[in-house]
């Protein structure tokens, strides 16, 4: 499953297409705090990484906390909603909490090298594989 | 942790209307809070993965319209293996309330979150009526 993008008028529709296919897949199986816990990610591969996002918006930067231990990514932190007062409400839709989320990815992570990037409410996680989980390819003599 | 609640996942909320959009793919309508202050009606709204500059704000006749485009740009080269919640552009329009002053609307975006101020018209001030 690709998601090729060659017509820039089809990329989005196909992405979209993609990740609706990948949608309740069982990749991380049992292995997760399963769906419906804050905040949805989405997992993508890239080569033998792991890119790992989620729209979090109106979370700051350092209200985020994000650990990584081997195959083992946290994310936490809470979301405020403030307008002050004297002001009258017409409508409310959006939620403020705190979210603790815990994933166990299916390979090991390189700690060191994780990179995160919170952008427009995005949060990316740029995941590389641990360099002693990879492959190696065996020579035949 | 202080006593702030757990936070829910929303399902997106896919955009239903009665015209089809010219491009293809599925557009959603933003969470949005709307409260009025006393000389202004203030407009947040949850629009995570646009860019400011992709962002359009209108104001005609009366009906606010914001229409956010995402950068899908992003996930090029990216295999999705696992996902929980779609992409998609936002679109939503209210019925405005008020008699806006449209030269003074301001907007700004913050960590996905795009806030506009649309100030009360001064031609057309509030009447408070005394109940005798």
């Amino acid at each position: 499953m690709m998601a090729r993008f060659s017509d820039p008028f089809e990329a989005l529709l196909n992405m979209q297409r993609a990740l609706d296919r990948s949608k309740l897949s069982d990749w991380l199986g049992h292995t997760t705090t399963s769906h419906g816990s804050y905040p949805p990610v989405n997992v993508f591969q890239q080569g033998d990484d792991l890119v790992v996002t989620a729209e979090i918006p109106g979370v700051k930067k350092e209200d985020l906390d994000i650990s990584i231990k081997r195959n083992q990514l946290r994310i936490s932190g809470k979301k405020e909603v403030d307008y002050g007062e004297n002001l009258s409400i017409h409508r409310q839709e959006r939620t403020a909490g705190s979210f603790d989320r815990t994933f166990n990815l299916p390979q090991e992570i390189e700690s060191d090298d994780v990179k995160a990037e919170l952008k427009d409410g995005v949060l990316s996680l740029f995941l590389p594989r641990a360099e002693k989980d990879r492959a190696k390819s065996i020579s035949i003599e | 942790m202080s006593d702030s609640n757990i936070l829910d996942t929303m399902e997106k909320r896919e955009l239903e209307s009665e015209q089809e959009k010219t491009v293809p793919g599925k557009h959603y309508v933003p969470y949005t809070d709307i409260f009025e202050e006393n000389d202004a009606l203030v407009v947040v709204m949850e629009i995570p993965g646009v860019d400011r500059n992709d962002t359009k704000v209108h104001v005609d006749k009366g009906i606010l319209s914001v229409e956010a485009k995402i950068n899908h740009a992003q996930y090029d080269g990216l295999t999705p293996v696992y996902t929980e919640y779609n992409i998609g552009h936002y679109s939503r329009s209210f019925n405005l309330s008020n008699e806006i002053d449209q030269e003074g609307i301001t907007a700004k975006t913050d960590d996905g979150v795009l806030t506009l101020r649309l100030p009360k018209s001064k031609d057309a001030p509030p009447r408070r009526i005394e109940i005798s």
